[in-house]
């Protein structure tokens, strides 16, 4: 059954369109990588295994799922298998495959949930990473805990919910369409009833930020573009310096080619946002709203210049996002980040239920991270408009080689 | 102050401004109105030296390596009409003027020193009447000077109450000091946008617990409302009497340090329409969700005092706004009359009932009023300058 395709079923149960794709799908999966589509050469596939896991720098998709799971069993072998079990689904749903190879048995569930039979692969990508909770004592990982694998600490301003933060395990989903991001985490968590639950899940739509070069910085939720500054996947040294992680010591010998991600879910309060005159919205942020240019001047992808002055002090306000973000301001660190617009509905009251599922992969949370946000925390104009409500550090194992499990070196 | 001058000017130009919009230009006139400026180290193009008298748009960009400006002078070259300041090289900045039949002077000022790259500019009679009415400058003095007045009468208040305040709470007389801290806080709630405007004293005085990082020390308003209520916290250890002094005495001084630095401040119309605004911003974001007195449930008289000082503000832009945009007046002041109305059923005794008790329907309720109020408020500080 592995050969079989969504989008060959489709072609087979008669839909226009999609069958002559399915050919060239079937044959070109297992190549290294990615299959050309129709229009060019833009990858519509992703590979589960390589050097580094995919998803990272994968040029961002347009939505995400991503899920938290706590462990709820104390074996140790039941939690490798489950990691087996993921990687091998895994592998299959980001070659556009069912989670699972029987989905046809008449008498018995379908080891796939269905929901995206027909659909193209959506360029999914799934990455998995291990949260600081499951190196307790329930699965002898005591003694693996990497330093940089710390607790966050509580920044100015948090106002963090248990029930949307941490976890003993995360995976994160993106494809360009929701429903086959959706369906991947909803088959990963059915495969592991039983060993995991989830803890808490977040949808995102609309990155907020690109990692190659010739797409359109998108924007965020109050309207700017967001992640100008971001790592590029072609910048190799900076990706080594900025996002891998660089094995120092026995704990962490195990996260050789893999990353740290912190995951934040900010809130905006968009409606009262949005009352801000056009010169305090782009004085909060240090560049314009339509063009996204420092006003320092320039065009988006200048550089900002700090020290320009104008009537008032700088053009740039010290206080502004841009000014306290840029990494002239945070010892030169630089950081891939990955992140969504989210909506989860409104409030009681009415208001937008809203913001930006900020999802940064780093080399290091203790350098690339908590300086930085402790700055913004207190001094960054636009935190006056942010709230942060949920909050998660997980550990990125490197990539996988086929014929072994995600995060096999751990438990090793 | 040296800023004041200038929106008097502008404003006075900005009478008929509904006028004008209500009263649609043919197309060609439109694009005649629409002027750009190229602001070059040694020039200062632009592409017509005179246009239809009415609202006319500069959209001015720098393609120097200076920050520039541009300026509408009057014609003896000293008053200014209208500007636009901190135009970073690259970027371009619209500036809409309403401008009246005659002849003024246009400035580019490339690197922001000296007279500028100056000509001739002339408004051409046009269909749309622009009109300069006198007496402006003094509704715009007028306003200014009682707001001042109201915020340093606030602040003398503020200093009293909060005196009663330490005083009750040093001596141990938590019922008293309970019954005196939102009255208090109702003088520093009334001006919170002015004082938060000092960055060094606020979070000294108004910090919640939340907003400290680890390592900093909490003190003000917010620290010994938990110690007055502690019922939301868990093994609270009461502050002994010497911590009461400490932290009282400690509020007492940057209060007085306040009302030291209220009398130099200055205002501009802007900055009162603005100010306006941010106070119902505070209470969309602390009051109506009872963030704000998380311990005390004090909220109701923290959101009252937001809309008593939205109010002042408002009240005294009022003359100004009514000869601008009538309809935005009216829409504004009703608005204040029904978020009243719906704040006047939480009151009980002198004060108000305590945020627990109101209903979930109330709370959306003011929350919607809120809103309401604030959408129409934030067009504001546009319409009077």
């Amino acid at each position: 059954m592995s050969g079989v395709s969504r989008r060959g079923l489709l072609g087979g149960i008669g839909a226009a369109g999609a069958g002559a794709a399915a050919i060239g799908f079937g044959a070109g999966w297992a190549a290294q990588g990615s299959e050309p589509d129709d229009a060019g050469s833009a990858p519509t596939t992703f590979d589960l295994y390589g050097e580094h896991q995919s998803g990272i720098v994968t040029p961002v998709q347009d939505r995400l799922h991503f899920a938290a799971f706590d462990v709820l069993t104390d074996d140790r072998e039941s939690l490798v298998a489950l990691l087996q079990a993921w990687t091998v689904a895994a592998a299959e749903m980001m070659a556009g495959r069912p989670a699972g190879p029987d989905i046809s048995s008449y008498n018995a569930p379908p080891d796939d949930t269905g929901e995206a039979i027909g659909l193209p692969s959506s360029r999914l990508t799934i990455t998995f990473g291990f949260g600081r909770s499951l190196f307790d004592d329930r699965f002898g990982l005591a003694d693996r805990l990497p330093e940089a694998l710390v607790e966050l600490p509580h920044f100015p301003g948090d106002n963090l919910d248990p029930a949307r933060s941490d976890g003993d395990l995360c995976v994160q989903a993106c494809a360009d369409d929701p429903q086959v991001a959706v369906h991947a985490v909803r088959n990963l968590a059915r495969i592991g009833f039983g060993t995991v639950g989830v803890r808490w899940s977040q949808l995102g739509f609309g990155k907020t930020s690109t990692t190659t070069r010739d797409e359109q910085t998108p924007r965020n939720l109050m309207g700017f573009k967001d992640g100008t500054m971001n790592l590029k996947s072609d910048e190799q040294s900076d990706l080594d310096e900025h996002v891998w992680v660089e094995p120092s010591d026995d704990r962490d010998a195990w996260l050789a080619g893999g990353s740290y991600l912190v995951a934040r879910r900010i809130n905006m309060t968009i409606e009262i946002w949005d009352r801000q005159t056009l010169q305090s919205q782009e004085g909060d942020i240090g560049r314009t709203k339509a063009e996204g240019a420092p006003l320092s001047g320039g065009t988006e992808h200048d550089d900002p210049d700090f020290e320009l002055a104008g009537r008032d002090g700088p053009l740039i306000d010290p206080a502004s996002h841009v000014a306290l973000a840029h990494p002239t301001a945070n010892n030169g660190v630089r950081l891939l980040r990955r992140g969504y617009n989210f909506v989860d509905g409104s409030t009681e009251i009415g208001r937008l239920d809203a913001g930006l599922f900020f999802l940064a992969y780093v080399t290091d949370p203790r350098s690339h991270y908590i300086p930085m946000q402790t700055q913004l925390a207190s001094k960054d104009r636009l935190q006056e408009y942010l709230q942060h409500t949920g909050s998660a550090l997980f550990a990125i194992p490197g990539g996988i080689a086929p014929g072994e499990h995600v995060g096999q070196a751990l438990f090793a | 102050m040296s800023r004041i001058p200038a929106v008097a000017a502008a404003l006075s130009l900005g009478v008929l401004l509904t006028a004008c919009t209500e009263n649609a230009a043919p197309a060609d006139e439109g694009d005649a109105r629409s002027i750009t400026v190229e602001s070059s180290a040694d020039a200062c193009d632009l592409s017509a030296v005179e246009a239809p008298a009415g609202k006319l748009t500069f959209s001015v960009k720098n393609t120097g390596t200076d920050v520039t400006e541009f300026y509408l002078l009057a014609p003896d070259g000293l008053r200014i009409v209208s500007e636009v300041e901190n135009i970073g090289p690259g970027l371009t900045r619209d500036l809409t003027v309403v401008t009246p039949e005659g002849d003024y002077i246009t400035a580019c000022k490339p690197g922001m020193v000296g007279d500028g790259i100056r000509a001739d500019f002339t408004a051409t009679k046009s269909d749309e009447a622009v009109d300069v009415s006198a007496g402006d400058t003094e509704l715009v003095d007028q306003a200014l000077t009682n707001y001042a007045a109201y915020v340093g009468d606030q602040t003398d208040q503020l200093v009293a109450k909060t005196q009663e305040f330490v005083d009750a709470y040093k001596a141990g007389d938590d019922e008293a000091a309970r019954a005196i801290y939102p009255v208090a806080r109702t003088h520093w709630e009334r001006i919170e946008t002015v004082a938060e405007s000092f960055g060094d004293l606020d979070p000294m005085m108004d910090a919640r617990e939340a907003d400290l990082a680890p390592g900093d020390t909490w003190t003000g308003w917010h620290r010994m409302e938990k110690d007055l209520w502690p019922a939301r916290a868990e093994d609270y250890t009461p502050l002994g009497a010497k911590a009461r002094a400490k932290f009282a005495d400690d509020l007492m001084a940057n209060t007085e340090e306040l009302a030291t630095r209220v009398p130099d401040l200055t205002y501009t119309v802007d900055q009162i329409a603005n100010g306006s605004r941010g106070l119902l911003d505070e209470v969309a974001t602390g009051k109506v969700t009872g963030e704000e007195e998380y311990w005390s449930r004090t909220d109701l008289y923290d959101f009252q005092a937001n809309v008593d000082g939205a109010k002042v503000a408002f009240d005294g832009l009022k003359p100004i706004v009514e000869k601008n945009d009538a309809a935005l007046a009216d829409q504004i002041t009703s608005r204040f009359e029904e978020l009243q109305a719906l704040l006047d059923e939480t009151r009980e005794g002198d004060g108000f009932v305590s945020y627990d008790e109101l209903t979930q329907d109330q709370v959306r309720q003011l929350s919607d009023a809120v809103n309401a109020l604030s959408e129409p408020l934030s067009k504001l500080a546009a319409a009077v300058v």
